[in-house]
C-alpha cells in the first residue's frame, strides 16, 4: 500500500490546497516553520552508529546537522550540511528520501522516520534568507580543470573541485546554467529562485561559468583536451520517441520540449514570454516516472484534463510515492496496463490509441512484462500528446570522443573513481548511469572530483 | 556572470530583410559552412535558430527576414544594442568535398546561406556556380558577394524584372542541360526546396536542403525539430541541418512549421500593438 506523504503522522510538511495550486507554479510544500523543525529534529535519537548516513550519496552527517536544529543553532546545521552538500535546498526537495535517508532510519520501523530531507530543506531555506554559509576552499593548485554541463552532476563537480583549490571552468550549452533542475523539473517542485541561489553559491567559489557554450562545438574536443583534467556531466538529454504512427504531428511532445518551453522558456505566460506551448485541453502523457509525473502536472497547470497512461501496474510506477498521490489530488487520470500504439489526426492530433496490457512472467527488473493484448485498442481524444518514456545520454560531445568507450545504451563506461577509458577524463551523473536521481548524479560527481585531485597532485 | 552580444553593425537589405553583425568570439572561432546559431533576444526572448551567413574576426552575420515577433523584434535593433545569448556554432558542417561541379541556390532570404558554403566548395577544387531566385529585383541580395564567392552567378526573378523570368529551379535546369553537375545545395523556404530539389531527383545528382524547422534548446534536447528523412526520424539541429534533399518528408516538415502559427500571429500583434503605443506608432513603418 503506498501512504501519501500528506497523511503521514506527526510533524510533516504543509501542501498547498489543491484547487489554489492546480492554477499557479508556486511551491506545492510549503516547508517547516523552526518551531516545526525543532520539534521533528528532537525525535531523532542520534545514533551512536548513524545508518541514514549510509543512505546519502553524498554522505551529509545527518545526525549533527539535526542535533544543531533541535539546539537552535540553524546556521551551524546550515555549515554542516555545507561541507558535504553544496545543493542542499534542492536535494531537501528532490532527493527520494524514503529510499535513502530516511529508508534507512531506525524509527521507520517504531513510528515513521525522521523527516531528513524536510529539515534539509528547512536549514538550507533559513540559510538562503540568512546569509550563505560558504565552504573553506584549499589554496589555489594553478590546475585547469574542465566541467562540461552545468546540472547537478556538473555543478557537484564544479564545486568540489574548486574547493579543493584546482581553477574551474564550466561549460554549459542552455542560456542558463542548472540543466534539469531548470529545464526539467517544474518550478512547483523545485521553485527556480531557489536553484539560481545555490548556483550563485557555487559560482562564488571562484567557478568560471561559461554559458552558450556546447563543447564539441563552441570549443572543439582538443581545446577540451587541453585542460589538466575533464569531467563530463553532459547528462540524459536525447530524448526517447516511442516510434508510434503519427508521433510527428504537432500537438506531440517529448517531455524534455514540453517541460523544457515551461520551467525555461516560461512558456506558461505567453506571450509575455515569447515560447509558445499547446496548452491542450486534453492531455495525454505516457509514462510512469518522475518526468512523467512533473509533464502530466505541468499540463494540468495550464488547464488541461490530463490523463497518464502507464504500461504496467500502478504498485510498478517508478515515480515517487508522494508525487503519485499529488498527482492523482490534483486530478490527472492514471490508466494503468495500457500502452500507447498510434497518435491519430491529420494535420492536427485528435487523439492517441491505446492498447491494454497483460502482465506476464517477470522481467529482468523483476517486475512482470507487460504485452499488448490484442482486440482490446481504445482511444482517448486529446489534442497534446507527451511521450515521459525515458532519455538517453546526450550523445553529441561524448560522439566527438570517439576513444571513449561507451555501453550499449550509449552511456560512458567509468569505473569506480569515474574515471573513462580516455586519459584525464572522468564522468559521473546521468551521462554514466542512463537516466537517474539528481543526488546520485551529485554523489559520483564527488568521487570523481576528489579522484581528479588525487591524479591532479600526483602528477 | 552575464555577458551580452554586442551588435556591431545592423542593416536592412530588401524589404524585411536585414543583416546583423555581431560580435561573438566562441561562434566565430569556430563556425563552418552550413551550421547555425540560436539567438535569444532578452529575458522574455524565444530561442531561434539563424544560419551562419559569413565570419570575420570575432564577429558573425546572420541575415533574417522580419516575420514573425522576435525577427521583428531583431529588426529594430542598432548597431550598439546587445543580443542576451547567442550559442553556437550549431549542427553539422555542410559535406564539402571534391565533387566537380557545384551548384549553389537559393531562393530568397535562404541566400544568405550559400556565399560561406559556396567559398569552402571553391577551397575545396570545386567549379561553383551560384543561382539566386527572388521574386523581384529588389529582393535580391548579396549579389556582390555571391559573384565573388562563385564562378559564375545566375539570376533570376519571377517577375523577370532583372535575370532569367522565371523560377530558379528553371535555371538549374538549364545548367544541368548545359553542363555536368556534380553536387546541389538548395536553401530556401520549405516549398520552394520542395520543388526546386525534384530538379536533380531523376538524374540522381547529390543534393542538399537546409532545414529550418522549430528548435528550442538546438542541442538535440528536445526533439522539436524532429524531421523524417528516409523513414528515420532525424533532429535537425544535431542531425542537420542540411540533409540528403530527396529524403526529406517535406510534408511533415510543413506541417510542423505551422504548428505555432495562431501564437505566432497573437504574438506579432501584440508586439506591433506595444511599440507603437510606446514608440509614436511608426518605428516599423
Amino acid at each position: 500500500m503506498r501512504i501519501p506523504a500528506p497523511a503521514r503522522e506527526g510533524i510533516t510538511m504543509h501542501d498547498r490546497p489543491v484547487d489554489q495550486r492546480i492554477h499557479d507554479f508556486a511551491e506545492v510544500d510549503g516547508g517547516y516553520s523552526p518551531d516545526e523543525a525543532m520539534l521533528e529534529s528532537a525525535r531523532c535519537l542520534q545514533c551512536k552508529k548513524p545508518v541514514c548516513i549510509r543512505g546519502c550519496p553524498v554522505n551529509i552527517d545527518i545526525p549533527a546537522f539535526i542535533r544543531e536544529i533541535a539546539a537552535g543553532d540553524f546556521k551551524k546545521a546550515a555549515t554542516i550540511l555545507k561541507e558535504q552538500n553544496m545543493l542542499p535546498a534542492i536535494c531537501g526537495r528532490v532527493c527520494p528520501q524514503e529510499v535513502q535517508c530516511e529508508g534507512e532510519c531506525i524509527l521507520k520501523n517504531k513510528e515513521r522516520p525522521i523527516a531528513i530531507g524536510s529539515l534539509e530543506r528547512f536549514v538550507a531555506d533559513w540559510e538562503r534568507v540568512h546569509g550563505m554559509v560558504l565552504p573553506h576552499k584549499k589554496t589555489p593548485s594553478g590546475r585547469r580543470v574542465a566541467v562540461v554541463g552545468a546540472g547537478p552532476a556538473g555543478l557537484t563537480a564544479a564545486a568540489e573541485l574548486a574547493r579543493l583549490g584546482h581553477h574551474v571552468t564550466l561549460f554549459e550549452s542552455l542560456h542558463a546554467a542548472g540543466g534539469v533542475l531548470m529545464y526539467g523539473i517544474p518550478a512547483f517542485r523545485l521553485p527556480k529562485e531557489i536553484v539560481k541561489a545555490e548556483i550563485e553559491a557555487v559560482l562564488s567559489l571562484g567557478v568560471d561559468l561559461k554559458l552558450n557554450h556546447l563543447v564539441g562545438r563552441s570549443i572543439t574536443t582538443k581545446e577540451l583536451l587541453n585542460f589538466d583534467a575533464v569531467f563530463l556531466g553532459t547528462g540524459a538529454g536525447l530524448p526517447y520517441f516511442m516510434g508510434l504512427p503519427g508521433e510527428n504531428l504537432p500537438g506531440v511532445y517529448s517531455a524534455n520540449e514540453f517541460l523544457t518551453r515551461v520551467n525555461l522558456m516560461h512558456a506558461d505566460r505567453f506571450p509575455v514570454f515569447d515560447t509558445p506551448v499547446k496548452k491542450g485541453s486534453r492531455v495525454v502523457v505516457a509514462g510512469g516516472g518522475n518526468v512523467a509525473m512533473d509533464a502530466a502536472r505541468v499540463a494540468r497547470r495550464l488547464g488541461g484534463k490530463v490523463t497518464l497512461v502507464y504500461r504496467r501496474r500502478e504498485e510498478d510506477l517508478p515515480a515517487r510515492e508522494a508525487e503519485v498521490a499529488r498527482a492523482k489530488e490534483e486530478g490527472i487520470e492514471f490508466v494503468m496496463c495500457a500502452n500507447p500504439v498510434q497518435v491519430l489526426g491529420d494535420q492536427v492530433m485528435t487523439g492517441v490509441e491505446c492498447v491494454r496490457m497483460n502482465m506476464c512472467e517477470l522481467d529482468s527488473s523483476g517486475r512482470p512484462e507487460p504485452a499488448p493484448v490484442s482486440g482490446s485498442e481504445f482511444t482517448i481524444d486529446a489534442d497534446v500528446f507527451i511521450a515521459a518514456i525515458g532519455q538517453g545520454p546526450n550523445p553529441l560531445l561524448i560522439g566527438e570522443l570517439p576513444e571513449l568507450k561507451r555501453g550499449k545504451r550509449g552511456n560512458v563506461i567509468v569505473d569506480e573513481d569515474c574515471r573513462t577509458s580516455l586519459r584525464k577524463v572522468y564522468a559521473g551523473g546521468d551521462v554514466a548511469t542512463g537516466a537517474a536521481t539528481v543526488i546520485l548524479a551529485m554523489g559520483a560527481a564527488k568521487r570523481a572530483a576528489h579522484a581528479m585531485d588525487r591524479m591532479l597532485r600526483d602528477e | 556572470m552575464t555577458r551580452l552580444f554586442r551588435i556591431e553593425k545592423a542593416e536592412q537589405l530588401a524589404d524585411k530583410v536585414y543583416q546583423m553583425w555581431v560580435k561573438a568570439p566562441h561562434v566565430a572561432h569556430h563556425a563552418a559552412a552550413g551550421q547555425f546559431v540560436i539567438f535569444r533576444i532578452d529575458e522574455k526572448g524565444e530561442r531561434i535558430p539563424l544560419t551562419i551567413s559569413a565570419v570575420d574576426g570575432d564577429s558573425i552575420r546572420v541575415i533574417f527576414m522580419a516575420v514573425g515577433k522576435t525577427t521583428t523584434h531583431l529588426a529594430a535593433l542598432s548597431a550598439g544594442d546587445s543580443i542576451r545569448d547567442i550559442a553556437g556554432p550549431l549542427g553539422k558542417q555542410s559535406d564539402i568535398k571534391k565533387y566537380g561541379t557545384c551548384v549553389v541556390l537559393g531562393g530568397g532570404v535562404g541566400t544568405a546561406s550559400l556565399p560561406i558554403i559556396a567559398r569552402a566548395a571553391r577551397a575545396a577544387g570545386n567549379r561553383v556556380i551560384g543561382i539566386v531566385g527572388a521574386r523581384n529585383a529588389s529582393l535580391l541580395i548579396l549579389e556582390d558577394e555571391m559573384k565573388a564567392a562563385c564562378d559564375e552567378l545566375l539570376i533570376s526573378t519571377d517577375d523577370g524584372s532583372k535575370g532569367f523570368h522565371g523560377f530558379a529551379a528553371d535555371v538549374l535546369k538549364q545548367v544541368m542541360a548545359r553542363e555536368t553537375v556534380d553536387c546541389v545545395w538548395i536553401i530556401g523556404p520549405a516549398m520552394m526546396m520542395k520543388v526546386t530539389s525534384e530538379v536533380t531527383r531523376a538524374a540522381g545528382i547529390r543534393t542538399y536542403v537546409s532545414l529550418n524547422p522549430v528548435m528550442v534548446d538546438g542541442t538535440g534536447m528536445c526533439g522539436s525539430c524532429r524531421v523524417t528523412v528516409g523513414g528515420e526520424t532525424k533532429f535537425a539541429c544535431v542531425d542537420g541541418p542540411e540533409f540528403d534533399a530527396h529524403k526529406v518528408d517535406f510534408a511533415g516538415l510543413m506541417q510542423r512549421l505551422r504548428m505555432y502559427q495562431p501564437e505566432e500571429k497573437d504574438s506579432l500583434e501584440r508586439y506591433h500593438a506595444h511599440t507603437c503605443a510606446c514608440k509614436g506608432g511608426d518605428h516599423h513603418a
